[in-house]
């Protein structure tokens, strides 16, 4: 193993996943996530950026290959190991995926729920320092004090996107995935909630793996592009670098350009 | 990170008047059930021996009498099929137009609405046994009360959804049906059936499927069907007849359901 | 082109159905023949009015003396009695029940069994069911209660479960995301999403479970069943009514306060 792969928060090893056997959506990736900055993942639709995604915090199970986190192989976990290892990685989906019928601070309290005893998220006895934490959060991605006790379906999409991430970040991540954070969104709101993305990742130094459709915000907010098509990773390497040849390669054809 | 607020925050799930509001809904449902635990008379000697009565009541079922049968069972059965059926009919029939009545976007009376609603819920707070009670008093026992019973009793379920269904369709259609100047009966034809036909087809086949369980008590009154034929059973101690009974219509009301339910698949 | 030529090519718009014909023209058929098998003649149509004058003429008024009304409270309460145990216990078991038979929850042998169990329990009316247990465990409210507790499951475990498979699974699948063990995801994942509804099916099965308590005693289960059956027996058509109207304004009383209790926990 080099040194660099020691350093890498995740590395992923010849990942493979087939929904119909025989028919490969990701074909043996391999991939290093070091510990810092953003790190966007584009390609066209249905190339495999979610299922890679998914396979990480195993919402999907790979066919093959592995995913190296925090001295485990995320790929072979099951039961309360898997679940130990999903308490370390924030998701943010998106739909955002909120609880609706839950308030917005029971949504952020969630984030806890990996350590909580089953009688307490009953009861919702949630320990003081975790409310406490829950409130600074949800001032820390930007809603007031006062959203805290608003019912999750009563939000605007932006607001509940900020929800979402407070609810990640409630988890104290070692890693945060973020699927299609923005695509449900506006284009104002996507600038926020990527800018807010970024700016959590880098203050609080959660290496952050983000599903985005579009190419300029990837190029804006992340440190780092990788660039899939057809289940195969093209392109890996600075926003800077990311050339139109390489767009064409990855999207196909050039008439988006 | 913000700074830390001067003091800590705390967080409940529930507002206090909502805090009283639900404490006093646990604390009246506690206090019905220990009342009731305490005033219901359950003599013990009878717990203790259950098991044991258990047991004789399925050895004496068993094995089931199946000379009586076509004897005794197979005639009743198939009355109680009619019976659950011509009644669901029957109520289909006196329902649908109450319904229409009842819906406040097709009938804008309010004393309209009222008249209809008012004979939903009484037909509904009326047990169909009770219904049964009374049409063998007037009919005389036999299938006729017990299909008079079935559909008085279905008349406010059936009028209930039917009518919910069509206050719930859409006004687009209707509204446009209204513009061109289109007869009422036309409006209501090719304006709400079709929005309200697969509603009205999961009510009835819903009701049939209850009907086909009620009608099979209804002769434990005297209204016709296998009940009749159960409650001679049940009154002369033949419990491997009763056994048979019961097995004959547990198999009825398992097919019933995988029609209903493959009917359903077909057309909703 | 002429309008005629263009009616004549597109499809009416409104196509007549001919499965639908078939099937409406059976059902009329099947009712003719069905009523006919009925006995409804003339005659016993005008006997029938007959009979029912002389049935109202004797249920009024009705009789409210001081013995039959001591008894009906007796038999009423004991009723409400019934109905209130057998929701509360019943309820109490739908919930793992429904939980277990919700195909999106319980791994397949799980939901399977309780579902095959659950259309066992629905299959017989509750004063069949009460029958075997007067047998079993002798007359009075404890077959009652027993009966309409195996209805009670019956009805709220299986609608229960179909509302645990309609939920939203991506809710579901982001708290089962954080880490959450099955308890919890259960506490702030899926108990949120269904419990109003499952709050108002034990609501309306507390209505239902009134009205059934009043029938069972006529097979022996406890309750107002049992004098009013003896009431209709010996022609006693007064009392019936008495107790006919008690029974409907306690219903309706009840419909109305389970409506309030229903809105608290929307």
């Amino acid at each position: 193993m080099t040194a660099a792969a020691g350093r890498a928060v995740l590395s992923i090893r010849n990942l493979r996943k087939e929904y119909r056997a025989g028919q490969p959506v990701l074909k043996d990736i391999s991939l290093e996530i070091d510990g810092s900055g953003l790190t966007a993942i584009i390609g066209p639709s249905g190339t495999g950026k979610s299922t890679l995604i998914r396979c990480i915090n195993r919402l999907v199970d790979p066919t093959a290959g592995e995913i190296l986190f925090e001295g485990g192989d995320l790929a072979r976990l099951s039961g309360g190991a898997l679940r130990q290892a999903r308490r370390r990685i924030g998701m943010v989906f998106q739909e955002y995926n909120l609880v609706e019928r839950l308030s917005v601070i029971e949504n952020v309290l969630s984030g806890r729920l990996g350590y909580l005893a089953p009688w307490r998220a009953f009861l919702r006895r949630f320990p003081d320092e975790d409310v406490a934490r829950a409130f600074d959060l949800i001032e820390a991605v930007g809603l007031e004090e006062s959203f805290a006790t608003r019912r999750a379906d009563a939000l605007s999409g932006g607001q509940r996107q900020r929800v979402g991430i407070a609810r990640a970040l409630m988890q104290a991540p070692a890693l945060i995935l973020a699927d299609e954070p923005t695509s449900s969104l506006d284009p104002k709101t996507s600038v926020e909630i990527m800018e807010l993305l970024s700016e959590m990742s880098a203050r609080r130094s959660i290496p952050t793996l983000v599903n985005i459709h579009n190419v300029g915000l990837a190029r804006r907010y992340a440190g780092r592009i990788i660039g899939m098509t057809g289940g195969a990773v093209v392109y890996d390497g600075p926003p800077a670098g990311l050339s139109d040849a390489d767009l064409k390669t990855i999207y196909g054809g050039e008439d988006f350009l | 990170m913000t700074a830390a607020p001067a003091s800590v925050r705390r967080w409940t799930r529930f507002t206090p008047a909502e805090r009283v509001a639900r404490s006093m809904l646990y604390v009246v449902a506690a206090a019905a059930v220990v009342w009731s635990l305490k005033a219901v008379e359950i003599i013990p000697e009878f717990l203790y021996d259950a098991p044991e009565q258990t047991a004789d009541l399925f050895k004496r079922m068993w094995p089931f009498d199946w000379g009586f049968y076509p004897k005794g069972v197979h005639d009743v059965l198939i009355e109680t099929f009619h019976i659950a059926t011509l009644g669901t009919i029957l109520a289909i029939l006196l329902a649908v137009p109450l319904s229409f009545l009842a819906a406040r976007n097709f009938t804008r009376n309010p004393l309209l609405n009222f008249v209809a609603q008012f004979v939903f819920v009484s037909s509904r707070s009326v047990n169909s046994l009770i219904w049964a009670l009374l049409f063998v008093a007037i009919f005389g026992p036999g299938a006729l009360a017990g299909v008079l019973s079935i559909a008085f009793r279905s008349i406010g379920f059936v009028g209930k959804l039917f009518g919910e269904a069509l206050e719930e369709a859409q006004r687009g259609p209707i509204e446009a049906l209204t513009a061109v100047g289109a007869p009422r009966i036309t409006i209501l034809g090719k304006g709400y059936w079709p929005q309200v036909e697969p509603a009205f087809w999961s009510v009835a086949l819903l009701r049939w499927d209850i009907n086909i369980r009620e009608s099979a008590v209804l002769g434990l009154v005297g209204a016709g069907g296998i009940g009749v034929a159960l409650d001679a059973a049940l009154n002369n101690l033949y419990w491997d007849q009763v056994g048979l009974i019961l097995a004959v219509i547990f198999a009825v009301v398992i097919a019933t359901e995988i029609v209903t339910s493959a009917i359903r698949s077909r057309i909703l | 082109m002429t309008a005629a030529t263009l009616a004549r090519k597109r499809p009416p718009a409104f196509p007549a159905s001919w499965t639908s014909r078939l099937a409406w023209s059976g059902l009329a058929l099947y009712a003719v023949y069905a009523s006919s098998l009925m006995e409804l003649t003339w005659p016993r149509f005008l006997k029938g009015l007959e009979n029912g004058a002389k049935f109202l003429d004797r249920m009024f008024p009705p009789n409210f003396e001081a013995d039959k009304l001591e008894l009906i409270r007796d038999g009423m309460l004991e009723s409400l009695q019934i109905a209130v145990l057998a929701t509360f216990f019943g309820v109490l078991l739908s919930l793992p029940m429904g939980l277990a038979a919700a195909r999106n929850l319980a791994p397949p042998w799980l939901s399977w069994g309780a579902r095959g169990l659950i259309a066992v329990l629905r299959s017989f009316h509750p004063v069949i069911v009460s029958i075997l247990f007067v047998k079993a465990v002798g007359f009075g409210a404890l077959a009652g209660i027993l009966a309409l507790i195996v209805s009670t499951v019956g009805f709220v475990s299986k609608l229960f479960a179909e509302v645990v498979e309609e939920m939203n699974p991506k809710q579901v699948e982001a708290v089962r995301a954080t880490g959450a063990g099955f308890l919890n995801v259960l506490a702030m994942a899926v108990f949120p999403q269904v419990m109003a509804r499952f709050v108002g099916l034990a609501v309306y099965q507390f209505d239902s479970n009134l009205r059934n308590s009043t029938m069972v005693g006529i097979v022996g289960g406890g309750g107002i069943g049992a004098p009013l059956f003896t009431a209709y027996q010996r022609f006693d058509y007064d009392v019936v009514l008495t107790i006919l109207l008690v029974i409907i304004a306690l219903i309706l009383l009840c419909e109305l306060v389970s409506g309030r209790i229903r809105r608290v926990f929307q």
